[in-house]
């Protein structure tokens, strides 16, 4: 019991990191798009629980509502519309993917060339330091929410023309001609 | 202990995530796996995002991270709407088909 208590946000990293590895190379390895979005809800929602593990609580729900919300029911209807498993899909991987494992390969060679050579050392996270604003505490979403509607508010403003011209274009590439 | 989890395990995942979605992309014909490949590549920089973020007791990382999200919306839903007029066109949604500028 000791055990858990000391360990427990530590062993449920690990458990949440190998969820989300095995969601990601189930997108990648499933013939069927509707199993790969399946794999793909749960790489979103181990890496909202990896997020909430580090602190970032506002934007670990976000990531359930948009990502695990939003995006996978857009992905899903998409799925259900274009209607594939009539069309028969010859070969899984195209004729890149030896191209592509090298490129893999040579990521992980490079990132872990970057490991060997650097070290982090303990996180300095002091919590008056993370959440706090103008000299009182706050809650993470509150923090989050003073950052962006500061320091960041043109960066915010710019994200939400972003979104209008998205939804336009989005609208206008689906209209039936 | 020897397994307390730091900001370099956070790294290696998000790390080898980035690799399998840049597999994805590079290798699947199929443009819906395609784009949900990109959207493990864009998870992966958001959890860097936030180890950073914690790493460094800063909140900026956070920000970001939602600017990030943001853009993965967008992203996917003009990228869908692509799809659709592809399918539109083509009738199936692999890459292979879309090859009208090929030489």
């Amino acid at each position: 019991m000791d055990f858990l208590t000391a360990h427990g946000a530590d062993l449920l990293f690990y458990l949440f990191a190998a969820l989300a590895l095995a969601g990601a190379i189930g997108v990648v390895t499933m013939r069927s798009p509707m199993y790969g979005a399946i794999s793909l809800l749960l790489t979103f929602l181990a890496v909202a629980a990896l997020f909430l593990l580090r602190g970032a609580e506002f934007l670990g729900i976000v990531q359930i509502f948009v990502y695990g919300g939003g995006i996978m029911v857009l992905f899903l209807f998409v799925i259900m519309l274009v209607n594939l498993h009539r069309l028969p899909e010859i070969k899984l991987f195209g004729g890149t993917s030896p191209l592509a494992g090298v490129l893999a390969v040579l990521l992980l060679a490079f990132f872990g060339y970057f490991f060997f050579q650097t070290h982090f050392g303990p996180g300095l996270r002091q919590p008056q330091n993370f959440l706090t604003a103008q000299g009182q505490t706050l809650g993470n979403s509150e923090a989050v929410a003073w950052g962006l509607y500061t320091q960041q508010l043109l960066p915010f403003e710019i994200a939400s023309v972003f979104l209008l011209i998205a939804m336009i274009g989005a609208v206008v590439l689906g209209r039936k001609q | 202990m020897t397994f307390a989890v730091t900001t370099t395990h956070y790294l290696v995942l998000s790390f080898l995530l980035f690799t399998i979605g840049v597999f994805g992309i590079a290798a699947r014909k199929n443009m819906i796996t395609v784009l949900m490949s990109i959207e493990l590549v864009l998870n992966s920089v958001n959890l860097n995002l936030i180890a950073f973020s914690y790493q460094l007791s800063d909140l900026t990382g956070q920000i970001f991270a939602v600017f990030t999200i943001t853009v993965a919306a967008g992203e996917a839903a003009v990228g869908l709407g692509i799809l659709i007029s592809l399918f539109r066109l083509r009738e199936t949604t692999t890459l292979d088909r879309a090859a009208e500028l090929k030489g």
